[in-house]
């Protein structure tokens, strides 16, 4: 039950004077029921990888294989692939078409076979679960703020009951209040539905939290990949592809390096304050 | 998947073509075509061939890239072949019923068919040598006197460049949306007409909203910093003719002199 690639490489535009190599031999393994976040900088390959996760786009080489099976043998159904790993693209813009948001909703499930009925009951579970108020259901999707189009987008594709969530910079263009909730959302549906998911960001700081697992991408190629505390040491590193660690692991070596024994590994606010105070706690009795 | 349709097949690479005012392209183009017609005997053919020879090799552009243009011209370039080889009146050299096959048609059949070939491969060099914003920023100039008798020249150009401009960002959203719909199940392939048609709905519906915003947004800016048509409007990188125009036009002069001469004196 996993999702497999193995040596993929992807060359946009081969031989001619446009070529560009957007993946280099990416080999990767997420298990069933992760919560992964991808990070990297624009044009890093992080969407390039994506699309290659539910067959979107056929690696130049390379295998990429979901449940043991080649994604890109003969007579495996991409179809039935698209709706067990379903990707939710950066732009809501990009998928809302109907004239209200139920139906919108209901058009991945439909595409799925189901009857009417089922594909409304998914989808009210679906836009329940994205946390839309049943007010706005009847609304056209481009009437909705940002953030709501995101949860309608999210909705469209979870309505389809994929078995994993691949959600690409869901947080982009959003306010703080309205990525947080959206992470959180996220991250209850990681809970509740007991699905992968995969978050692609550029920001360290939003995913650290959340994520058992980041991957960072650099140039087409795997960088690092580890648990957020694994990857966060490597802080230095990271400055020099352009990204950053979160600043609490800024704060946590200056203080290590001014003395104080803390623990550097701290992610959030709230292990570095009881570290901080752990290590003041300490100092105080010798 | 869509991203490798080319519109406007700009080749980039560093050439004396290349570097040339998209104007001496425009106006070298001309004379080229024009002396295709002029050209009608064997030698004529040969000067033809030989200057088109060296424009290839001085683009720097592969061979490759310039056949490509003929792949659409081939049924045209089939028919006509055929209907000068059979009803061009002359010498009988074989015969099918109504069909006759002449001397005369078997000459004309060669040579429509390499100026038409010449035409196609002339005018891609030209189109393979230069950005569609300098083409148009070209035309600009040379229709400029245009002006005189009201036609908005520069609005018309500057269309024109929009429009360009458009035609790779719209396929690329085209190509993102399609993506975005698959991967909700969506099927574009499969099915009847009817079904197809319709399943192009969730595909165009949000295709025009975001072309509408993006004039929208265009507009604003183009407001924002005081477009107001072409009336003295400077431009940033004005066209000036260069040595190298010069050392073009008198290229072309002299071949367009030499294949006149060819035309008259042979």
């Amino acid at each position: 039950m996993s999702l497999k690639l193995e040596h993929v490489t992807y060359t946009y535009n081969p031989g001619t004077a446009y070529e560009m190599h957007a993946l280099k031999d990416i080999s990767l393994e997420i298990p069933a029921g992760q919560f992964v976040g991808i990070i990297g900088h624009t044009g890093s390959g992080k969407s390039t990888l994506i699309q290659h996760f539910n067959g979107l786009m056929c690696p130049t080489s390379g295998v990429v294989s979901y449940k043991e099976e080649n994604i890109w043998q003969e007579g495996y159904s991409l179809k039935r692939l698209r709706s067990q790993v379903g990707l939710v693209f950066q732009y809501p813009e990009h998928q809302l078409f109907e004239a209200d948001v139920l139906s919108d909703v209901c058009f991945g499930p439909k595409n799925q076979g189901l009857s009417n009925e089922e594909a409304e009951k998914k989808a009210i579970e679906a836009l329940q679960q994205v946390g839309l108020k049943e007010k706005y259901y009847k609304s056209s999707p481009f009437e909705l703020s940002g953030g709501q189009k995101r949860r309608v987008a999210i909705a469209g594709v979870l309505a389809m009951e994929p078995e994993v969530l691949i959600l690409d910079e869901p947080t982009a263009g959003l306010d703080p209040k309205g990525r947080d909730e959206i992470l959180d959302q996220i991250a209850y549906l990681h809970e509740q539905r007991k699905i992968t998911v995969i978050l692609v960001s550029h920001s360290m700081e939003d995913i650290a939290r959340y994520v058992d697992r980041i991957l960072v991408m650099n140039k087409g190629e795997k960088a690092f990949d580890g648990t957020p505390k694994e990857v966060f040491a490597h802080y230095k590193e990271l400055e020099q592809i352009g990204l950053a660690a979160p600043q609490i692991t800024y704060i946590m070596n200056e203080l290590q390096a001014a003395g104080l024994p803390c623990d550097c590994s701290a992610i959030t606010v709230e292990e570095a304050k009881a570290s901080i105070l752990k290590a003041l706690e300490r100092r105080k009795n010798d | 998947m869509i991203r490798d349709i080319t519109i406007g097949q700009y080749y980039p690479a560093d050439s004396v073509l290349h570097r040339l005012d998209p104007r001496t392209k425009f106006i070298g183009t001309f004379i080229y075509l024009v002396s295709l017609f002029v050209a009608d005997s064997f030698w004529g053919y040969v000067i033809a061939t030989c200057f088109l020879a060296g424009l290839i090799i001085l683009s720097k552009v592969p061979v490759k890239f310039m056949l490509k243009g003929l792949k659409p011209l081939f049924i045209i370039l089939l028919i006509t072949v055929v209907f000068n080889l059979f009803l061009v009146p002359g010498e009988v050299i074989w015969s099918f019923g109504f069909l006759k096959l002449t001397k005369e048609g078997i000459a004309q059949a060669i040579k429509i068919g390499i100026r038409l070939i010449y035409l196609v491969i002339g005018s891609s060099i030209m189109t393979l040598t230069t950005t569609p914003n300098q083409l148009t920023d070209g035309l600009e100039r040379i229709l400029h006197p245009l002006n005189k008798i009201h036609v908005p020249v520069h609005e018309i150009s500057m269309m024109m460049s929009i429009a360009l401009r458009f035609i790779p960002i719209l396929l690329e959203e085209t190509d993102k949306i399609m993506k975005a719909q698959i991967a909700r199940g969506a099927d574009f392939e499969s099915g009847n007409l009817i079904q197809k048609a319709k399943g192009l709905i969730p595909l165009l519906v949000p295709l025009f909203i975001s072309a509408f915003r993006r004039a929208d947004d265009l507009a604003m800016a183009m407001e924002a910093r005081c477009y107001h048509g072409g009336d003295d409007r400077t431009q940033m990188k004005p066209l000036v003719y260069k040595s190298r125009d010069y050392v073009a036009y008198g290229i072309v002069i002299v071949y367009l002199g030499i294949d006149i001469a060819v035309r008259v004196l042979l």
